[in-house]
């Protein structure tokens, strides 16, 4: 039985934080603390609707939402169904946890800030939930920029450095943007609509014409700057390194995924759907191990934590595209199981690390000498998450792997069967560097430590605590949560 | 059908870890948790093997962990084997542990026993893994924890060692998923079954040979056939406690018995005949078994000669597996419990020569007998079993691997062993003759370390003594043995 | 094949968004490559505006009096549509980039990308 009426909930998922992102500066006038709880409130309801809504696009088939009532493809509509649902709770679940941690008070920032930051983080959950719901392509245009304008503030409240990498960010991000309109003006050209569902039905007489190679190729490579995919990436290691700590779980768990999922929607809801597209797939796989091995060797030129673990996500990125690339029932289902699991254990990793960075001041490798000793349960955490990147068993990221695997074996696609081995090495390597220091080196007895605070340590616990169990109960995942995607098995 | 003893088998360790961890600042109770843990996974595996005896073979299925794949387990005779192996010797390594680890006053104890107490859980999960997903999961989580333990000193060298280690190891471990993920796409959700499972997949003769040299490369490393032996004689940085779980528990015989597991329950000794395979595999293991002993013969580090000794030796179970025969397999997996017994009595004995005296050559022994006449006593008698002495465990397994190397018409291997017994003695003979003939002749004099570092050398020695009497005394290696080399060639 | 000139705005698209490329790579200016890629953004309004043009069409406002309006005698106003929303999204990007670029140069004094660089290694390393 389909209720129509539980559509009607779906703007709510994007007015909601959107609207706390206005009232919450308001707020802010008279209580940092109230707006703070406000904007949790805010965070915390977004997700309890996502995970409520989830079930029923799963068992009732997609809901929908009309915007204005205008039937697409007039209007603008939001669609969510499992796939999307399981996007939005992952959104939702970050904003909601790194929440506390990224708002946390700082004492050399006037109260204005922190107001404005609070808002900041609402507005780059709104347009990134945005952008899983909508199902018209230049609205996701919009969110796309909603959420990256949120980000460029964001990181470039990290100090002095943040602002340059921040503005370095913002004219790639534009680009990029800008590239996916221009691509879209052409996909518009051809076939008259926005509406993904629609241009699907539209595309297959002109699929193989040169406007809609190059519409597409524009759109491809605006998200693949926005994922930061290998070699277009250089934005990110930067933004990352100077984003305020307590952000990163947020922005590194969600923030790429988000873009992949606009290239799934793009690929398998409008190209695929309109006719094959096997070159562009195979072109794409080839883009994604070439990151995979390049962002994995760049890592491991890395002293600082924090910029290895923004190129290890170039390389994990690189998964995620590769198994859609790859584009069987395993692959694919291994690359939405990925997108999951690598938010659960680069969000961790990074969580750890704002605290040890908070700690120790400093996120050099040397400096986190025998920080296991003073943060035993920290140092558990970013264990389990680098244990769980490389895709060592019982952690969440050896499963994603084994289907990413299984998919590329059962494809027949040894170049890609030899990519996700090597990588899981490479990972290995720079991994078991930090985990080395961590553990094994004495540590600088000059070195000035302070106290850490619970807000930034909890993200860290709950996430390493949800890599075991998604782990070892991923069946139970993907059975609720991660959608098994029926490909067309390549024979 | 489901036998939650299975389960508790493995768990029981891995709960031991919380009190231990807990228990840091005490350690008679924090040994006593070991302890607890010890005798009651003994005690569970020796009711199942009275079930596995009586004609019932425990078999429990836990909940699915990839498609097709649970996480299942089954108490066959080749797993029993290791199993009871396993935690016959976890309650003597704990008591030698004890002893060793407190008069060396070695720093870290607490984690070393949480490692142990994880090794030995996996080490189970190993022995009763009914499917190859199992199988894997469990060895990587093998392959974790020791890590800690091989870097227990936290110097450089160790460090080295430890890096090592895991270069094998887990390079090995992508080579051993890669091949158990396309021996699943072939034959999907297969367990193991005695005789082979892939011998109906009706893959070519390629695809088979190199899924067998991916899971040789993948199981190789751990059973250090040459030449992938390399980290062996790296890991004796490690304390002897640690030494002796590498080198007769876990870690090694992980990889034999996974070579049993893969030769007679993957391919089959048929299947592996018709791809031309066992040979290769035979001759790899024969190289081993002369190269090890002839590498043990240039080492004048007692520790060193004992790692190459166990390399050697390894490689009877690896060519009683490869030959394929019934009593060739009955006894590789005999040597499988028999090696456990003597090769750890040799390195109890040199762990409390070294924490009396502090010698770690062999030169400096002279003498040694008379003052330490337990602990050379034992040395002795585990010496002389695996140099295949008859009346000793050893003798059994290689009478019946020489046995089975006539039976397949692989004779030339019966020479191997010959040369190899030799060597044996000479290697041995000498570490013996310098303790109890050499050196000032001086009046008996007892001068032994604490009754925790001599008693349990004696107890396994006598052990190993025993069951090359009666083989099938107490364990029923013999029985099991036998029972499943049948299974496997259908006798 | 249209003649060059039939063509024109789409050409003129073309040498703006490479205009706009280069200026936003080679440019050491920070405020230049801002300039740079507010020129890219215009070289695509300019693309989807383009689009929208009919020959001898007029404005999409249907006159008093007309029952059957044809399609073909109006321009098509999805894209202005699309591009105001556009537009808007550009003024904010702006707006935020020369907010950065106001408290850079406050910092540091330049927007010259090399002496910027040269500024920050300096702080890093003293």
């Amino acid at each position: 039985m389909h209720i129509p009426s539980l559509g009607w909930w779906l703007p709510w998922l994007v007015l909601a934080p959107l609207g706390g992102a206005m009232v919450s500066p308001i707020l802010a006038a008279r209580s940092l603390k109230a707006s703070r709880w406000f904007g949790a409130l805010v965070l915390l309801g977004n997700f309890l609707l996502a995970v409520g809504l989830t079930p029923f696009a799963w068992n009732q088939g997609p809901l929908h939402y009309k915007f204005g009532g205008w039937a697409p493809p007039w209007g603008i509509e939001y669609v969510l169904d499992p796939v999307s649902a399981m996007m939005a709770t992952l959104v939702a679940f970050f904003a909601l946890i790194a929440y506390p941690g990224a708002t946390l008070p700082r004492e050399d920032q006037p109260q204005s800030n922190a107001a404005s930051f609070q808002a900041l983080y609402l507005l780059l959950s709104a347009g990134l939930i945005g952008i899983v719901l909508t199902g018209d392509l230049f609205n996701l245009y919009v969110f796309l920029e909603i959420s990256s304008l949120s980000a460029y503030a964001l990181v470039a409240s990290g100090g002095d450095r943040g602002k340059v990498a921040a503005f370095r960010y913002l004219i790639i991000g534009s680009v990029a943007a800008t590239f996916w309109v221009l691509g879209l003006g052409y996909l518009y050209a051809l076939t008259g609509t926005l509406n993904m569902a629609d241009m699907a039905t539209r595309l297959p007489g002109v699929l193989g014409s040169r406007a809609a190679v190059a519409g597409l190729s524009f759109m491809v490579i605006g998200l693949l700057i926005k994922m930061a995919l290998f070699p277009l990436h250089g934005w990110q290691p930067d933004a990352y390194s100077y984003a305020p700590a307590g952000a990163m779980p947020f922005i590194s768990g969600v923030m790429a995924k988000v873009s992949a999922y606009a290239l799934y929607r793009l690929l398998y809801d409008v190209f695929l759907k309109a006719g094959p597209a096997a070159n562009a797939l195979e072109l794409l796989s080839w883009a994604a191990a070439l990151s995979i091995l390049a962002g994995s060797v760049l890592a491991l030129g890395q002293r600082d934590v924090r910029r290895m673990l923004a190129y290890s996500s170039v390389a994990q990125i690189g998964y995620v595209i590769l198994g859609m690339g790859i584009g069987n029932s395993f692959a694919l289902t291994g690359a939405f199981l990925h997108i999951a699991n690598h938010a659960l254990m680069k969000g961790c990793a990074f969580a750890a690390l704002g605290a040890f960075t908070a700690r120790t001041g400093s996120s050099d490798v040397r400096a986190l000498a025998g920080v296991a000793k003073i943060m035993p349960w920290t140092a558990a955490a970013f264990t389990i998450a680098a244990l769980g990147i490389i895709g060592l068993p019982p952690m969440a990221g050896f499963f994603s792997k084994y289907y990413l695997l299984r998919g590329a074996v059962t494809a027949q696609a040894w170049p890609f069967v030899a990519t996700f081995a090597i990588s899981s090495l490479l990972s290995a390597i720079y991994f078991f560097r930090v985990i080395e220091s961590l553990y094994l080196k004495e540590p600088e007895q000059t070195q000035q430590t302070h106290a850490v605070p619970g807000t930034l340590l909890m993200p860290a616990m709950v996430l390493a605590g949800l890599i075991i169990v998604f782990g070892v109960f991923n069946q139970r995942v993907i059975e609720n949560f991660v959608p098994v995607i029926i490909a067309e098995e390549k024979s | 059908m489901n036998d939650q003893r299975l389960l508790w088998a493995i768990l029981v360790s891995l709960i031991a870890v919380v009190p231990i961890l807990l228990s840091d600042k005490r350690p008679n109770l924090r040994e006593s948790w070991t302890f607890i843990a010890a005798f009651l996974k003994f005690g569970i595996i020796i009711t199942l093997l009275s079930d596995l005896l009586a004609g019932v073979t425990p078999e429990l299925v836990l909940l699915e962990i990839a498609p097709g794949y649970a996480l299942h387990l089954k108490a066959d005779p080749a797993g029993m084997v290791f199993a009871l192996l396993a935690s016959t010797l976890w309650i003597v390594t704990s008591l030698y542990s004890i002893g060793y680890m407190r008069g060396g006053k070695y720093p870290h104890q607490t984690g070393f026993f949480a490692s142990f107490a994880v090794c030995v859980s996996s080490a189970i999960g190993i022995a009763f893994s009914a499917n190859p997903l199992t199988f894997f999961v469990f060895f990587e989580i093998l392959t974790i924890a020791t890590y800690p333990l091989v870097v227990h000193n936290r110097n450089g060298e160790a460090i080295d060692g430890g890096r090592k280690y895991l270069a094998y190891t887990l390079i090995a471990g992508q080579c051993l998923l890669v091949a158990l993920i396309w021996s699943g796409v072939l034959v999907p959700g297969a367990s193991f079954t005695p005789g082979g499972f892939l011998a109906g997949s009706g893959a070519s003769e390629t695809t088979l040979r190199i899924i067998f040299l991916l899971f040789m490369l993948g199981i190789g490393v751990k059973a250090g056939i040459m030449p992938l032996h390399g980290w062996l004689p790296a890991a004796m940085v490690a304390p002897t406690p640690v030494s002796a779980l590498l080198h007769a528990v876990a870690v090694v015989k992980a990889g034999a018995f996974g070579c049993v597991r893969v030769v007679g329950f993957v391919f089959g000794p048929e299947l592996l005949r018709s791809i031309g395979m066992d040979w290769v595999l035979a001759s790899f293991a024969a190289a081993t078994i002369l190269g090890g002993s002839l590498r043990a013969l240039g080492e004048t580090n007692l520790k060193k000669r004992l790692a190459y000794s166990t390399v050697s030796q390894l490689s009877y179970i690896v060519l009683g597996a490869a030959l394929g025969s019934p009593a060739a397999l009955a006894g590789a997996i005999f040597h499988i419990a028999a090696h456990g017994f003597m090769k750890i009595t040799l390195f109890f004995c040199a762990g409390s020569i070294y924490t009396r005296t502090h010698f770690t050559e062999i030169g400096q022994l002279a003498g040694i007998g008379r003052r330490m006449p337990m602990t050379m006593g034992a040395f002795t008698i585990g010496a002389l079993g695996l140099a295949g002495t008859p009346l000793m465990a050893g003798f059994v397994s290689k009478w019946n691997i020489g046995l089975g190397a006539i039976h397949s018409g692989h004779e030339i291997f019966v020479a191997v062993l010959v040369i190899s017994a030799f060597l044996n003695f000479a290697y041995f003979f000498p570490i013996v003759y310098t303790a109890f003939f050499e050196g000032e002749p001086s009046e008996f004099k007892f001068d032994e370390a604490g009754y925790a570092l001599w008693l349990p050398p004696t107890l396994t020695a006598l052990a190993s003594l025993v069951i090359g009497i009666f083989p099938d005394w107490f364990w029923s290696f013999y029985t099991l043995a036998w029972t499943a080399a049948k299974s496997v060639t259908g006798l | 094949m249209s003649s060059f000139f039939e063509i024109a705005n789409y050409w003129a698209v073309a040498a703006l968004l490479l205009i706009g490329l280069h200026g936003m790579l080679a440019r050491p200016n920070l405020m230049r490559k801002l300039m740079a890629m507010n020129i890219f953004q215009v070289a695509v309004i300019i693309f989807y505006l383009s689009l929208s043009e009919k020959t001898g069409a007029s404005t999409p406002v249907v006159p008093h009096g007309v029952l059957n309006p044809s399609a073909a005698d109006f321009v098509n106003p999805l894209p202005h549509a699309l591009m105001l929303t556009a537009i808007v999204v550009g003024v904010a990007t702006t707006g935020v980039a020369l907010a950065l670029l106001v408290s850079i140069y406050r910092r540091y004094g330049t927007l010259e990308e090399p002496e910027l660089l040269e500024k920050m290694r300096e702080e890093a390393a003293g």
